[in-house]
């Protein structure tokens, strides 16, 4: 071995980074200036989702909470009325409480949901400073509405939201 | 013992009694054949055909008659089409397969046709989770359906039957189960189906709308989710809902129940109990429970719950240390021990009135027991012997119900008396007026109110009627409260049970006196020595008093004077009532669902309720209340645990002697199977599994003397012109406390009313419908006039706690209103 070997070798690694400091794109993403868009199968912080007319899919029926292992959902239910409407059918949520301390983020939660209202979206930004803070209530979980008309609740004309689960159009699909 | 029969379902030997049938026969041994139409209690009818199985008979020589043999077996002869398990009885050496591919295939399409038209409601449908039609689909369902989607029926979805059930046309499949309930079990034919084929729907054929007092065990029995209750609409989810076992409050029958509780936010975040079920005791209420049970739970959650101690300070009540108050009281019953007074009513448990009436005597007080109606020391004497169970009487037995409509008074009774005359039992209804239950008497009596010791003592008499009740194999004896107060029941309970001993029907079981009580626990206040007072004016004015339980200011504007009279009141309760407002020292005690603790039922079974919520507030159970006064007086009571005073209480009454807590919680076999993973059988019913209590037994079944005294005959009440007879009647939903945070309940209670005759009406120049004023003893009333051609002439009935306080039969007055106010 030279004299010299290990100066070389030093050279041409520093001569690799200068390369790709020079002539390469960075990787790096100045998160949180720049973020980095998620997978579209990405498991962040859940979405209470509504239909077009803006009123909630969700309809109260705990099969969420049934199907969380972590046990960190709690819903409970009430009755709907045309004057005062929140989804479409007999009955709507309530309460809706989801422990984000308990979350394990695994998507049982959707999977069981029959009306798709519940949604693991991209946001993962979650941090708190205290544990009730972890708690994200209905309003925290439910999506904006686009105008102030398609606020829930909201009074229907009688007789035209009277089912709960969307009509299926193929039973085998 | 009934003839035995041996079949062999799936290859395995059964051994049943004769007259099963198939799918009941095939349950007894463990083997699950699915059903919907099918139930146990009641008369098959094959509707459903979801019970599909293969059914083989030994092959008869037509010549000789005799089995046909085959290497040494008889030869089974199958049917070349599918049976229904449900219609067909059990017969010798049958052999049925309900797991072959032709029987599964059958199974498989029923379940395809069913679901033909049954909407996608699970998610919110209050019986997803406990529906039968749910398990049966994944267990024997064919998992895919041929039909076409856009083909499904559509259908009306939420239509109230009546205030308190809620029917969903869609999710019916015709099974009729709630349709034969209603006419078979409860007798009250008020459901039908309308329409044919497809378009067959369930229909209330009554008004008000599913007018029974039964109708939330249709909600249980119904194998869908068509039928639910009012009440727990949208509650919760039932695998949410934890369960505890409980006793019924609301009459002397002692349903047994198991409440539902769950965590709620509605609610502040408190353990609430969202449902009452019933559970099974075959011998107490079967698998049924009346709506007042059912929906009447509401009062221990009300808002005015007492939570906080109070003593009154400068003339207010203000919130108390439980030291401060309990010293407070304690110091002025000991100041007054002479006149020392505790009033309490059967509505506490055991342990509660065994410390009462321990205090009350060691301190040199009477203990009073807040009751209308006496003779429950005669209970105690001839009272029904252990081992009875009205389920079990039939053709050749008797029971005799007198002075009590027992619809009104205790549902469940009058549910299984009323079955027992369809098995052939004969009932002998003895009233002033026509009852529910006049429909399935074999004997109707009518008197005038103010006869029944005459009535009773005809019956020793040489008649038709009494020659049947003396010859009767059982007899039993039910008494009550219509038109009578303290001194009328007991003289009637002395007769009734005078007339039991002269035609031997006592000490035994199925034979005895059984008291319609007013309340839960009554027979219990009997037992650890409570008695009523015929005089409660007089034994409360100027006297220290303990009220639990009770509210005799609300009930009674005369008692409310008397209390306002007395030295020193102090209220323990758990409600806010007009009594606690007048007292001295309040104390806050725990509801029944809060608690453990024992009642006696009115056919005197001990049975235990356990706790299914955490206590409200600073409340405590009323034993421990108790103790605590008691320590400050200088008495040692015991109040650490339930279980430890029923143990003293136990030792010091002869009749409890063999009971205990361990003895209560035991549980043996019971027919038909309910409430397990197999819910499409039974139904919703819950299985009991903590206890089916014990019944004591009566002094004349142990061989005691039994002496019973002659009590004197009230002097007649004699109106003069003018004036009517005002007599007490009994009602299921009043103004009681109990009921009035019911809102569902409290649409049928209605407002203040009397009955009188047509011609009475008449006579008087009064409007039907119209309120009128009545006024008797002091007190004036006003209440809308209803007519009521079954009352006899001269008589006015005014139901007890429906805001016109009336103990006893008096003499009254009733004007118009108009002519009330020219006065």
């Amino acid at each position: 071995m030279g004299v010299f070997d290990p100066i070389i070798e030093l050279s041409k690694g520093l001569g690799e980074t200068l390369r790709s400091f020079l002539f390469e794109k960075t990787v790096t993403y100045q998160y949180p200036e720049e973020k980095r868009p998620v997978r579209p199968r990405f498991r962040g912080r859940h979405e209470l989702k509504r239909y077009d007319n803006g009123l909630e899919k969700c309809i109260g029926c705990s099969l969420c909470a049934a199907a969380c292992p972590a046990d960190a959902i709690f819903v409970e239910s009430s009755e709907n009325t045309d004057e005062k409407r929140f989804s479409p059918g007999e009955r709507y949520a309530s309460t809706y409480e989801i422990n984000m301390l308990r979350c394990i983020y695994c998507g049982f939660c959707e999977d069981a949901c029959p009306t798709e209202a519940i949604v693991l979206d991209d946001n993962y930004e979650l941090s708190f400073t205290d544990r009730k803070q972890a708690i994200y209530t209905k309003d925290m979980l439910l999506v904006p509405v686009a105008t102030e008309q398609m606020l829930t609740p909201r009074k229907v004309e009688p007789g035209v939201y009277t089912r709960s689960v969307p009509e299926m159009k193929d039973p085998t699909d | 013992m009934s003839k035995q029969v041996t079949l062999t379902i799936n290859g395995k030997q059964v051994t049943v009694p004769d007259g099963l049938t198939v799918a009941d026969a095939a349950k007894v041994a463990g083997i699950d054949i699915p059903v919907f139409c099918h139930h146990p209690k009641l008369e098959p009818v094959g509707m459903c055909r979801m019970c599909l199985v293969e059914i083989g008979r030994p092959m008869l020589d037509r010549a000789t008659g005799q089995v046909v043999m085959e290497n040494g077996q008889p030869k089974i002869q199958f049917m070349p089409k599918l049976e229904t398990a449900c219609t067909n009885r059990v017969s010798e050496g049958m052999v049925v397969m309900t797991t072959s591919d032709k029987a599964v295939d059958g199974q498989k399409g029923t379940v395809e046709f069913l679901l033909t038209s049954h909407p996608l409601d699970c998610p919110v449908c209050d019986k997803g989770g406990e529906c039968p039609l749910q398990n049966l689909t994944m267990q024997f369902g064919p998992g895919q359906s041929r039909f076409n989607y856009a083909e499904k029926l559509h259908l009306e979805k939420q239509v109230p039957l009546g205030e308190l059930i809620w029917l969903d046309r869609e999710r019916c499949i015709q099974c009729a189960r709630c349709i034969r309930f209603q006419d078979e079990i409860a007798g009250e034919a008020v459901l039908g189906f309308d329409e044919r084929g497809r378009n067959t729907q369930i229909i209330s054929i009554s008004d008000p709308g599913f007018d029974s007092v039964f109708s939330g065990n249709t909600t249980d029995i119904c194998p869908v989710g068509a039928l639910t209750t009012a009440d727990f609409r949208f509650g919760a989810r039932p695998w949410e809902l934890k369960a505890q076992a409980s006793v019924c409050t609301q009459c002397p029958v002692g349903c047994n129940t198991t409440l539902n509780t769950r965590r709620e936010a509605k609610a502040g975040g408190d353990i609430v109990v969202k449902r009452v079920m019933p559970r099974q005791n075959e011998e107490v209420n079967e698998i049924w429970l009346c709506d007042k049970g059912r929906f009447a739970y509401h009062y221990t959650e009300g808002k005015e719950r007492l939570t906080k101690p109070m003593i009154r300070k400068e003339g207010k009540l203000a919130r108390a240390s439980w030291d401060a108050a309990t010293k407070f009281a304690a110091e002025k019953f000991s100041a007054n021990k002479k006149d020392f007074v505790v009033l309490a009513s059967g509505r506490l448990a055991n342990e509660d009135l065994f410390n009462l009436k321990s205090l009350a005597d060691t301190a040199g007080g009477t203990a009073i027991l807040y009751s209308d109606m006496g003779g429950g020391e005669l209970t105690q004497l001839v009272g029904v012997g252990a081992g009875t169970n009205i389920g079990t009487m039939g053709k050749g037995d008797a029971i005799s119900v007198i002075a009590s409509d027992l619809y009104e008074e205790a549902p469940i009774w009058w549910l299984r008396i009323k079955q027992a005359a369809d098995r052939g039992a004969t009932l002998i209804v003895a009233n002033p007026r026509e009852t529910k239950l006049d429909r399935f008497a074999k004997y109707t009596i009518r008197y005038a109110y103010g006869d029944e010791m005459k009535t009773v003592a005809d019956f020793g008499k040489k008649s038709k009627i009494a020659d049947e009740f003396a010859k009767a194999k059982n007899a039993m004896v039910f008494f009550g409260s219509e038109g009578l107060g303290v001194t009328g029941t007991s003289a009637l309970a002395s007769a009734c049970a005078a007339l039991l001993k002269d035609t031997d029907h006592v000490g035994r079981p199925n034979n005895g006196l059984v008291g319609v009580w007013q309340r839960a626990n009554d027979q219990g206040a009997f037992e650890v020595g409570f008695k009523p007072e015929a005089d409660l004016e007089k034994a409360l004015k100027g006297k220290a008093v303990y009220i639990v339980g009770a509210d005799p200011v609300g009930d009674d504007p005369n008692l409310a004077k008397a209390l306002k009279g007395a030295k020193f009141v102090a209220v323990q309760d758990i409600l806010e009532t007009a009594t606690t407002e007048i007292a001295d020292a309040v104390f806050p005690a725990q509801a029944f669902t809060e608690r453990e603790g024992t009642f006696v039922s009115g056919e005197r079974r001990v049975q235990r309720f356990y706790a299914a919520v955490p206590a409200k507030g600073d409340s405590r159970p009323d034993f421990a209340i108790t103790s605590m006064v008691a320590k400050q007086m200088g008495i040692i009571l015991e109040g650490s645990s339930p279980s430890v005073v029923f143990d003293i209480l136990a030792n010091s009454l002869d009749a409890f002697n063999e009971v205990s807590y361990e003895r209560l919680a035991e549980v043996n076999g019971q027919w038909p199977i309910v409430g397990r993973g197999d819910l499409y059988y039974g139904g919703t019913t819950y299985e009991n599994t903590h206890g089916l209590g014990v019944q004591l037994i009566p002094v004349a079944q142990v061989g005691g003397t039994v002496r019973i005294s002659k009590v004197r005959k009230e002097a007649a009440l004699r109106p003069k012109e003018k004036e009517l007879l005002a007599v007490p009647v009994n009602r299921l939903y009043d103004l009681g406390v109990t009921i009035q945070s019911a809102e569902l309940l409290g649409q049928r209670v209605g407002e203040a009313f009397v009955s009188m005759h047509s011609a009475t009406v008449k006579k008087l120049g009064l409007e039907v419908g119209q309120p009128v004023k009545i006024s008797f003893d002091g007190i004036n009333a006003e209440a809308v006039l209803k007519v009521d051609d079954t009352i006899s002439t001269g008589v006015v009935l005014v139901p007890r706690s429906m805001g016109i306080a009336i103990r006893e039969p008096v003499v009254a007055r009733v004007q118009s209103r108009s002519e009330g106010k020219v006065k």
